[in-house]
């Protein structure tokens, strides 16, 4: 029990520490908006971005753009990742898949979301689908690399013991490749949510009429910085909370490896 | 009954072709115990990976119960070096593989073998919690439990320290007893081999074959320490001599 209390207070203050600095910053913005060392209008001060967001919040406006932002978002990475899973674990088994679509894919790889926007938007119009197809282009990729990778990575020596004990091929891909490769999969499931929130600002500051990136587009017409800045604030929260649940599921999912568990 | 008639194995090298394996020709009756023994490149790991099915580019007649070797089979156990688990599974999980330990049958055999291994109270231990002996054992369990008709060991007990290592072997002697499982063992170590075995297989290499066969017609368990041990031994060490030249490092190393 003692130790317990003592990694609790060892790690408040860790806590405490991280937050100095973000801290002292939030004072002195305050005080120098406050008093007009800067300008106001393009700085505003915290308490009026809070003040703003709590406005936000009550009117419904914030909930209501967020969980549209939300599913574009999830279904062009369910879109995009799932089809970026696939390909990566097909290109991956099949060294003939490999040859074939590989330079492909590392081709497209390379496109930023701002060159190939236009485009969708010519083929797919305003509406939801170019926004999704948007998302789902940027998802695609990381799931692939990494799927791809983690399967060429299991242990070939394993691939024996497999074949020994008589595994089927499809017992060999679900009891051996995919839980080996799975490491690099939780990694690529965080960079494709990564990209995809990108992807989506991106999609809705193109052209649209609700989401978090129409309310910072919107803003900025009428020169609203301290609703541009808590929309922004809105993207980094939300982006952190479905990192830190995705690396949670990871902790409890990969408990066999060396390097995670145990203490620490 | 495993029979190797006329087994030649031949490697490519990038210097030229490498005979690893030259006419070999073999009796294994059901239930032996035989111990396979020679220098590094003497193709006892090959003959073992042929007669598991996992090679099987070779010429010459490899049967089992007069049937081809043409591949893998849970019929031939197979225990590597190293333990070779999947670190994703805990123990009871990596015996059971491929089968479900739902099904009442394979639950009960898993208990038995985790008894038998001396594993009791580790069932859900993940492999990194396992000591180099402990992961070996449930190496053995996990292929004990497809109940083969023989098990090949390629050096097992190898990277094991000294005392592990001949509790290990008591062990496999128990199982042995127990199941009547055909064992074939490769290993480098002298004692080992003598130790366990109802037939030592002498093997030297370049190219890799059968120098002799020597029966160690001592009663289980042994005495390392008895006399006649010590004769037997010495006349195994004697066919490395006539074999190697210089012999005394690459024997030295078991002694």
């Amino acid at each position: 029990m003692q130790t317990t209390r003592s990694r609790l207070a060892f790690k408040t203050v860790h806590l405490l520490i991280g937050m100095l600095v973000p801290l002292a910053v939030l004072i002195i913005w305050q005080l120098a908006s406050a008093n007009g060392w800067v300008n106001a209008v393009l700085i505003p001060p915290p308490k009026d971005i809070a003040l703003e967001f709590g406005r936000m919040l009550s009117s419904g406006e914030l909930l209501s753009n967020l969980r549209i932002s939300a599913g574009r978002a999830l279904l062009g990475f369910l879109i995009g990742g799932g089809l970026g899973l696939a390909a990566g674990l097909w290109v991956g088994f099949s060294i003939k898949a490999e040859r074939l679509l590989d330079p492909s894919f590392q081709l497209l790889r390379t496109l930023p979301h701002l060159a190939v926007a236009p485009l969708f938007i010519l083929w797919f119009g305003f509406g939801e689908t170019s926004k999704i197809v948007l998302i789902a282009k940027g998802a695609f990729f990381p799931l692939y690399v990494n799927a791809f990778l983690g399967v060429r990575s299991v242990d070939r020596n394993l691939f024996d013991v497999a074949r020994v004990l008589q595994f089927t091929r499809w017992q060999t891909i679900s009891r051996l490749i995919l839980p080996a490769a799975l490491p690099s999969l939780f990694l690529g499931i965080r960079l494709s949510i990564a990209v995809s929130w990108l992807g989506l600002v991106v999609a809705e500051m193109m052209g649209s009429s609700s989401g978090i990136g129409y309310i910072i587009n919107d803003a900025r017409s009428f020169s609203l910085t301290s609703v541009i800045f808590v929309g922004i604030i809105v993207f980094a929260a939300v982006g952190k909370l479905t990192d830190s649940l995705v690396r949670l599921t990871e902790k409890r999912l990969l408990r066999w490896r060396d390097s995670i568990g145990g203490e620490g | 009954m495993l029979t190797i008639e006329r087994l030649n194995k031949t490697f490519a090298a990038p210097s030229g072709p490498v005979v690893a394996l030259s006419n070999i020709r073999l009796q294994v009756e059901r239930g032996q115990f035989i111990t396979f023994i020679g220098p590094s490149g003497c193709g006892k790991s090959t003959l073992l990976k042929i007669v598991a099915g996992l090679d099987t580019a070779y010429e010459g007649t490899v049967e089992l119960n007069g049937k081809a070797i043409t591949g893998p089979s849970i019929e031939k156990g197979f225990i590597f070096q190293e333990p070779r688990l999947f670190p994703w599974l805990t123990v009871e999980k990596n015996i059971a593989a491929n089968l479900s330990l739902r099904s009442a049958d394979v639950r009960r055999r898993v208990d038995e073998l985790i008894e038998l291994v001396r594993l009791k109270g580790f069932e859900k231990a993940y492999p990194k919690e396992l000591s180099g002996g402990m992961a070996q054992r449930v190496a053995i369990a996990r292929a004990l439990l497809r109940k083969p008709e023989i098990l090949l060991l390629d050096e097992p007990f190898g990277a094991l320290d000294a005392f592990t290592r001949s509790h290990m072997q008591e062990a496999l002697l128990d199982i042995w007893q127990n199941s009547r499982t055909t064992m074939l063992f490769v290993t480098h170590d002298l004692d080992e081999a003598v130790f366990l075995g109802e037939k030592v297989v002498i093997m030297n290499p370049r190219p890799g074959h059968i120098r002799n066969v020597i029966g160690i017609d001592l009663p289980y368990p042994r005495k390392r320490t008895g006399a006649s041990f010590q004769e037997l031994r010495s006349r195994v060490l004697g066919e490395f001599e006539k074999v190697e030249s210089p012999p005394q490092t690459d024997v030295g190393a078991g002694i």
